[in-house]
C-alpha cells in the first residue's frame, strides 16, 4: 500500500504518460486528417488507410487521460472542465464527427464520400484547434483577458500545426511515391510553423507566470532542465536538415523524421510538466490538494500495474501487424 | 427558460441515450461475429466468411460511433455533475478506471487486427482477435453496470464527512442489484443484435437476394431471438423482484399503485394523475400485480403513499415500463412465429419478413425504455440515499449548457440518420453484388468439417 503523498505523484505521472501517448498517437492521426487533400481521392484513401487500424485505440488514450484526471484528481477535473466547458463541447463534437466520418466515407453511398472526407478533415482540424485552445487557456490560468484569448488562439494554431507536422512525418514513413514527396513538403512547412509556436509558448509562459520563470532560471535543477529546450530546438533544426534529403534511395531513413517528431513532443511535454508541477491547476490546486482517497487510488493502481504493460504490449503487437507501407484497406 | 439543472439532466440523458444504442448492438454482435468466424474455421464454407464480412462492416461503424459518443461521457461527470465525483468519486472513479484499463483498450487494441488484419495474421490469431474484441465489449458492460447498480443499491462503503469511502470492493462491485441488471442488459444486447441481424437479413431477402448468407444469418438470428426472449422475460421478472426489495417506490411507480393494497391489479393501461394521486382510464387484470410481485393473489404491494416526496415521477416510469414489456411480447411472438416456420422447413412468408424488417431496431426502443424505467425510477436520487440529482448539479451558466445541448442534439440527429441510411445502403449493395457461386445456390447438405487452405478470402 502506498501512502497519499506518493500516490498523487504516481498518478500524476501515469496521467502524464497517458496525455503524452494521446498527443503523439492521436496527434499523428488528427494530423493526417488535417492534411487530407480533398481534391485527390486516391491520396485521401491511402492516407486514411495509414491510420485506419489505429485511430480507435489512439483515442482511447484520451479516455484514459481524462479518466485518470477524474479518478485521481476529481476536484481538478471539475475545475478545469467547468472553466473550459464550451471548448470541451466543441472538441467532443469534432471528435465525434471525425470518427463517424471515417466509417461513413467508406460505407455510405459513393456520392457522399467527398462530403464525409470534408467532415473528416474539418473535424480533425477543429479537434486539434480546440485542444490547443484548451492548452493555451490552461497555461494562462483560465484568465478572461484579451491577452489570454489571443495567446490561446495562437496556441490552437500551434497545436494544429504540431499535429499536422507529426502526421506528415507518419506519412513519410508509411507511404511511397508522389504522396511521400508531398508529405516531405508538408513536414517541412508544418515543422517550421510548429517551431515558431513552441518558441512562442516557451517565451510567453515564463513571462506571464513568475513561478515558472523562477523555476526555469533560478531553481536548483535549472542546469539539467535547460537541456530540454536546447535539445528540442536542435531536433527541429536536425529534422529540417534531414527532410531535405528525403525521399532517399531505398527509402533509407524514412522513419527518422517521425522519431524526431516524437522526441520533440516528449520534450515539449516534459517542459510544460516541469513548469507547472506540483500544480495541477496552475497557481490554484496542487496534486495533493485535489487527490482522491488513498484506498481508492491503491485499488486502481494495482490493476494499472498489471494491465498497463499488457496494453502496451498488444498496442505494439497491433503496430507490428500493420508494419511497413500502407496497403489498400479492406474489411475482411 | 430552463435552468441549469434541467438542461444538464436533458443533456446527460441525451448523451447517454444516444451512446447506449451502439454498445447495445456491438456487445452481442461481436459474439455473432466470433461465431461466424469459428464456423468458417471449422467448415471452410465460404458462406460463413460472407456473413462475417457483411456484418463486420456494420460492426465497425457501430463500434466507432459507440467509441466517439462515449468520450463525451467521461467529460460530463466533472462538468455537469461535479458533486457526483466529489461525493462518490472514490467508488465511481476506480470502477470507471477499470473499465478503461481492462475493456476499452482491449477492444480498441484488437479491433484493428479484427477489421483489417486477416491477410496479415494467421487465421487463428484473427479468430482470437475477434474473440478478444467480444470479451472486451462484454467486460466494459460488466464495469459500467457494476457502477450503475451501485448507484441504485449502494453498499460496501462508509460515509465520512459526507464523502463515500470504499470499505469492501467485492461488496461494491457485486452489490444486490448488479447480477440482475447485468444479465438483463446482456440479454437485451443479445436481443437487439439478433433482431438487427434478422431484420437486415430479411430486408435483403425481400429485395430479392438469393444468396445463401442472408438466409443463414436470418436463421441464426431468429433462433437466438427465440431462445433469448423467454429468458429475458424470466430475467426481467427476477430483476423486478430485486427492485421490489431494494427500491419499492420504483415498482409502485411502474405499476401505478398510489395506495398500499392487498390483491393489487395489473394495469395494462392507465393514465396516472400525479396531482390527484390516482389513475384514469384503467384497463386492469385483478390481483395480477400482487401475484407477479409477491407470488400470492392477495399479497400486499406498497403504494406511492408510503414514499411521500421520495418517489420518482410516475408517468414516465409507468409508460416506459409498458413500452418495454409491449416490445418484449412482440419480440416473443415474431421470433417464435419465424422459428416455427423455419422448423417446418418453409420459407418465411413476405408479411413475416416485413415484420422482421420493422423490428430491426426494436431492441433499441426496448432497451431505452428499460433504462428510462430504472433511471427515472431512481429519482430524486442520483445515488440512492446518498446524493440527490439536484445537489449534484453544476454551477455553469444555463446558456452554456443550453448551447452545448443544442449542438449535441443536432449532431445526434445527423449521425442517426446517416447511420440508418448507411446500413440500408450496405444491405442494398450486398443484394446487387454478384459474388454468389453455383455451389451456394444448392441447399447445403450437412458438411463434414473439412480443413483446407483458406485462399478464397
Amino acid at each position: 500500500m502506498f501512502e497519499a503523498h506518493a500516490l498523487a505523484i504516481i498518478f500524476v505521472t501515469l496521467m502524464g504518460v497517458a496525455v503524452l501517448a494521446y498527443a503523439i498517437l492521436d496527434g499523428f492521426d488528427l494530423g493526417v486528417g488535417i492534411l487530407l487533400p480533398l481534391s485527390q481521392e486516391d491520396d485521401s484513401d491511402t492516407m486514411i488507410a495509414s491510420i485506419g487500424p489505429f485511430w480507435d485505440a489512439n483515442e482511447t488514450w484520451l479516455v484514459l487521460a481524462i479518466g485518470l484526471l477524474l479518478i485521481a484528481f476529481p476536484a481538478a477535473h471539475s475545475y478545469i472542465f467547468k472553466e473550459l466547458y464550451l471548448p470541451t463541447a466543441v472538441l467532443l463534437i469534432s471528435l465525434v464527427l471525425r470518427g463517424v466520418a471515417f466509417d461513413f466515407r467508406a460505407k455510405a453511398a459513393f456520392s457522399h464520400k467527398p462530403t464525409w472526407n470534408k467532415v473528416f478533415k474539418i473535424g480533425s482540424f477543429i479537434a486539434a484547434m480546440s485542444q490547443g485552445y484548451m492548452l493555451g487557456m490552461y497555461v494562462m490560468g483560465f484568465e478572461s483577458t484579451l491577452i489570454a484569448y489571443t495567446f490561446s488562439i495562437i496556441s490552437a494554431l500551434g497545436v494544429a500545426a504540431a499535429y499536422a507536422y507529426i502526421g506528415a512525418c507518419w506519412l513519410i514513413m508509411k507511404t511511397e511515391g508522389d504522396l511521400q514527396i508531398q508529405a516531405v513538403n508538408w513536414a517541412k512547412t508544418m515543422g517550421l510553423v510548429c517551431f515558431v509556436g513552441v518558441l512562442l509558448v516557451s517565451t510567453v509562459n515564463p513571462l506571464i507566470n513568475p513561478e515558472v520563470l523562477t523555476k526555469w532560471f533560478y531553481g536548483p535543477s535549472t542546469m539539467y532542465f535547460l537541456a530540454v529546450p536546447i535539445l528540442c530546438f536542435s531536433l527541429f533544426v536536425y529534422s529540417q536538415y534531414q527532410l531535405r534529403k528525403l525521399p532517399a534511395d531505398n527509402d533509407q531513413g524514412c522513419w527518422q523524421p517521425f522519431v524526431a517528431a516524437v522526441i520533440i513532443f516528449i520534450l515539449c511535454f516534459v517542459g510544460l510538466a516541469f513548469s507547472f508541477f506540483p500544480y495541477i491547476v496552475p497557481d490554484k490546486l496542487t496534486i495533493w490538494q485535489s487527490a482522491a482517497a488513498p484506498e481508492s487510488l491503491n485499488f486502481i493502481l494495482w490493476g494499472a500495474i498489471v494491465v498497463i504493460p499488457i496494453i502496451i504490449s498488444y498496442t505494439i503487437f497491433s503496430y507490428w501487424v500493420f508494419w511497413g507501407k500502407v496497403e489498400e484497406l479492406r474489411y475482411y | 427558460m430552463l435552468e441549469t439543472l434541467m438542461l444538464s439532466r436533458i443533456q446527460f440523458a441525451a448523451n447517454i441515450s444516444f451512446h447506449i444504442l451502439f454498445p447495445t448492438i456491438t456487445i452481442a454482435l461481436s459474439w455473432f461475429l466470433f461465431f461466424f468466424k469459428v464456423r468458417f474455421d471449422q467448415t471452410a464454407d465460404p458462406v460463413w466468411m460472407r456473413a462475417y464480412r457483411f456484418w463486420v462492416k456494420i460492426f465497425a461503424i457501430t463500434f466507432a460511433i459507440g467509441v466517439v459518443s462515449g468520450i463525451t461521457m467521461s467529460f460530463q461527470f466533472g462538468t455537469n455533475w461535479p458533486k457526483f465525483m466529489e461525493t462518490v468519486g472514490n467508488i465511481a472513479g476506480p470502477l470507471l478506471g477499470y473499465e478503461v484499463l481492462t475493456a476499452f483498450f482491449l477492444e480498441a487494441g484488437f479491433l484493428g487486427v479484427m477489421l483489417f488484419g486477416i491477410k496479415r495474421v494467421s487465421a487463428r490469431v484473427h479468430t482470437l482477435s475477434t474473440l478478444i474484441v467480444a470479451i472486451g465489449t462484454s467486460l466494459s458492460s460488466f464495469w459500467i453496470l457494476a457502477l450503475n447498480s451501485w448507484m441504485h443499491t449502494p453498499q460496501g462503503h462508509e460515509m465520512r464527512d459526507g464523502v463515500a469511502f470504499p470499505v469492501d470492493w467485492l461488496a461494491i462491485i457485486f452489490n444486490p442489484s448488479f447480477p440482475y441488471r447485468f444479465s438483463h442488459m446482456l440479454i437485451a444486447s443479445g436481443l437487439t443484435a439478433a433482431f438487427l441481424v434478422a431484420g437486415i437479413s430479411a430486408y435483403r431477402l425481400l429485395k430479392g437476394d438469393d444468396k445463401q448468407a442472408p438466409k443463414l444469418t436470418l436463421k441464426i438470428a431468429v433462433t437466438v431471438a427465440a431462445l433469448l426472449t423467454p429468458l429475458q422475460i424470466f430475467m426481467g421478472d427476477m430483476h423486478g423482484l430485486n427492485t421490489l426489495e431494494h427500491q419499492p417506490q420504483k415498482i409502485a411507480a411502474m405499476e401505478g399503485i398510489w395506495h398500499t393494497e392487498k390483491g393489487a391489479p395489473l394495469l395494462l393501461f392507465a393514465l396516472p394523475d400525479e396531482a390527484n394521486k390516482t389513475n384514469h382510464y384503467e384497463v386492469a387484470i385483478p390481483k395480477m400485480a400482487s401475484f407477479i410481485l409477491t407470488h400470492d393473489l392477495n399479497g400486499e404491494v406498497k403504494g406511492l403513499n408510503e414514499f411521500v416526496d421520495n418517489h420518482p415521477p410516475v408517468r414516465p416510469v409507468f409508460f416506459a415500463f409498458r413500452i418495454m414489456v409491449g416490445i418484449g411480447m412482440l419480440m416473443l411472438v415474431i421470433a417464435w412465429l419465424s422459428r416455427i416456420q423455419l422448423w417446418r422447413n418453409k420459407p418465411l412468408p413476405p408479411w413475416l419478413l416485413k415484420a422482421l424488417v420493422m423490428m430491426s431496431f426494436s431492441g433499441w426502443i426496448a432497451t431505452l425504455a428499460g433504462w428510462y424505467v430504472t433511471e427515472i425510477g431512481r429519482q430524486p436520487w442520483l445515488v440512492s440515499g446518498i446524493l440527490t440529482v439536484k445537489d449534484a448539479a453544476t454551477t455553469i451558466p444555463a446558456s452554456n449548457v443550453g448551447l452545448s445541448l443544442v449542438m449535441y442534439l443536432t449532431l445526434y440527429v445527423i449521425i442517426l440518420i446517416a447511420y440508418l441510411h448507411t446500413i440500408f445502403t450496405m444491405a442494398n449493395r450486398a443484394v446487387e453484388i454478384e459474388e454468389i457461386t453455383d455451389e451456394e445456390r444448392i441447399k447445403p447438405v450437412i458438411k463434414k468439417p473439412i480443413r483446407r487452405k483458406r485462399n478464397y478470402v
